[in-house]
């Protein structure tokens, strides 16, 4: 270790105003910083002691987010393997066929390793593509902006593969990242200044400009020219509810061994995640509640009234807290602290939002059955509305009890 | 009935908002939506008037433009619909003046706190975009009424959410060619990618 701290300090002049390697300073901050704890400390009486800065709470999250990960790497794997075992081929074919064959690992659906190994081929790629191409952004803005390369990407770069379908095409992963980095945050001076989520961002972008990619039934189960296996909210609005009660139980949909978007199936990863991060501050369990217990709520409301020709209306509420990406977006995306309310009134009524609208859009648009994604965008648009409303009315609350 | 028009409403606001689906009324959009509290009362001026002119300019339209509208004075045959576009803006301009005068003669603190945007947006295209739409989807009197109410609602909804973005981007560090104008139409565009959660919806 000792060494590692020697080789950083003998190559940090290099990197100093003035040194060869000015410009890339950003990045020797960022491997410093990664390694070792900042080295510039407060002096005299700082007002705020706490240990908790950006660094840490991104490194939080991204703990929260292991069960997820691990979640997409093993389901992925489980239904390719599953999907091979029914159609009774004895190889994956492609490169990842090869791979497979050449370690005999085998495509067993009942074992773990190769469910995993098989998976992790497939959100291995997406998401060292994602973390390249977003951290090229990333650096570039920061040398040539001169601000630090921070944690924040280290996020985005980790809830964007979790978003995506396994059968993504590379180049449109480098693309939506892309977007999400540059346009969705580095335009608006990078972390913490944008006003909507990143990965959201280019998960939505992505979403209307390549629509074929990244919806329908082909896309949700990798191998070959895709397995056809619609998702199981995807599987509602054509064939009824009962096509989804009886593919799928609600304790399948629960752990997650359904097919959908890598990190997204999962309610069991999302909800440790989620434990971790009310535990730790970090996520603001009001956006998480007011989320569900409108989800909850509105989903009631349009199951009760009921609709002869749509059959999403017929979807009970609990099921829809466990299909689609709403305990997902729930945990990981709305409670995103720089593109959700500020206020703690505000965050109530964001959630509320949030949950309502995400209902309506699955329920009432055809045209896209999760609604989560953008609901979560519409929210962000929303959010400071909410904030300087909720400002405004205590300004006016302390006005009349100074006057009083 | 009543959900047909609950419909059309919801529909006005939200699947057709007139600004981030339609980006009309973009000048005014862009120029008063620095603070919340100027785009709040813009957005309260564009209900108003949308909410008059539209209804107005329906009866003007059924009753004087239309083709066959004047068989009650013997002229079955005449199109008026060529002079619709200058009706529509007379109407519209006229109905603003006479709305400012009656505001600052009967309600000063409203005409006050509306103040230099109720004969601004007698040019905004938002509004004679609502007539417009109006003519072409041949909406009855009812249904302009709540097209016209709805379609103000959703401007003005959009406008308070952008000054709100506003006001927080104010502690952006927006690249210096961006300030200003560009950072603006981008914010819009997302905003707009954020409502096309509602393209498509069928009602």
């Amino acid at each position: 270790m000792k060494l590692l701290r020697d080789l950083l300090d003998q190559a940090e002049p290099h990197f100093k105003t003035g040194g060869k390697l000015e410009k890339l300073y950003p990045v020797f901050e960022m491997m410093d910083t990664f390694l070792y704890t900042p080295a510039a400390v407060t002096r005299g009486a700082a007002h705020v002691r706490d240990g908790i800065d950006l660094k840490r709470i991104m490194i939080t999250v991204v703990v929260a987010l292991v069960p997820c990960i691990l979640m997409a790497m093993w389901n992925t794997g489980y239904q390719i393997n599953l999907a091979i075992a029914e159609s009774g081929l004895t190889s994956a074919g492609g490169w990842r066929g090869v791979i497979i064959d050449m370690l005999e690992i085998g495509y067993d659906p009942t074992s773990i390793a190769a469910n995993f190994f098989h998976g992790s081929l497939y959100f291995i790629p997406v998401f060292i593509v994602c973390n390249i191409a977003g951290g090229f952004w990333e650096s570039v803005f920061s040398m040539v902006r001169r601000h630090e390369i921070n944690e924040g990407f280290l996020v985005t770069g980790m809830l964007f593969p979790l978003t995506l379908p396994p059968t993504i095409p590379l180049w449109q992963v480098a693309i939506g990242i892309s977007f999400g980095v540059v346009i969705g945050k580095e335009i608006f001076g990078g972390t913490g200044k944008n006003f909507l989520n990143p990965a959201l961002t280019g998960r939505a972008f992505l979403y209307f400009a390549y629509p074929a990619e990244i919806s329908g039934d082909r896309v949700w189960v990798a191998g070959g020219d895709g397995y056809s296996h619609a998702t199981p909210l995807g599987l509602v609005p054509i064939e009824g509810v009962e096509a989804l009660t009886s593919s799928v139980t609600m304790g399948q949909a629960f752990l997650g061994t359904i097919p959908g978007s890598m990190g997204e199936t999962s309610v069991l990863a999302c909800l440790v995640g989620a434990v971790i991060l009310i535990a730790t501050g970090l996520g603001s369990w009001r956006i998480m509640l007011g989320m569900t217990l409108s989800t909850l709520g509105m989903a009631a409301v349009l199951h009760t009234v009921g609709s002869s020709t749509n059959p999403m209306f017929a979807l009970s509420p609990l099921w829809h807290l466990l299909v689609g990406g709403f305990a997902f977006g729930c945990v990981f995306m709305a409670t995103d602290p720089v593109s959700a309310s500020f206020t703690n009134t505000g965050r109530w009524a964001y959630g509320v939002l949030i949950g309502v609208m995400a209902v309506l859009i699955r329920v009432v648009n055809p045209a896209f059955p999760e609604g989560v994604m953008l609901a979560i965008l519409f929210g962000n648009v929303f959010a400071p509305v909410l904030d300087y409303f909720v400002v405004q009315a205590n300004i006016k609350r302390r006005a009349l009890r100074t006057a009083a | 009935m009543l959900e047909a028009y609950l419909n059309l409403f919801i529909k006005a606001v939200f699947v057709e908002n007139i600004a981030l689906a339609f980006f009309l009324g973009m000048c005014t959009f862009i120029a008063v939506s620095k603070k919340v509290s100027t785009a709040f009362g813009l957005g309260i001026a564009v209900i108003v008037v949308q909410g008059i002119t539209v209804p107005i300019n329906n009866l003007v339209y059924r009753h004087l433009l239309k083709e066959e509208a004047l068989a009650f004075l013997g002229l079955g045959q005449t199109d008026l619909t060529f002079i619709g576009l200058i009706s529509y803006i007379g109407v519209i301009a006229a109905s603003v003046q006479i709305l400012e005068m009656f505001l600052d003669k009967f309600v000063p603190s409203l005409y006050n706190a509306l103040g230099i945007f109720l004969p601004l947006i007698t040019v905004n295209c938002a509004i004679l975009g609502g007539s417009l739409f109006m003519v072409e989807r041949d909406y009855g009197f009812g249904e302009s009424v709540v097209y016209g109410l709805g379609s103000g609602i959703g401007w003005a909804l959009a406008i308070v959410a952008l000054a709100g973005i506003r006001e927080k981007m104010r502690y952006s560090d927006v690249p210096m060619g961006l300030r200003g104008l560009g950072i603006t139409f981008m914010t819009v565009g997302l905003m707009a990618m954020a409502f096309m959660a509602f393209s498509g919806i069928q009602l």
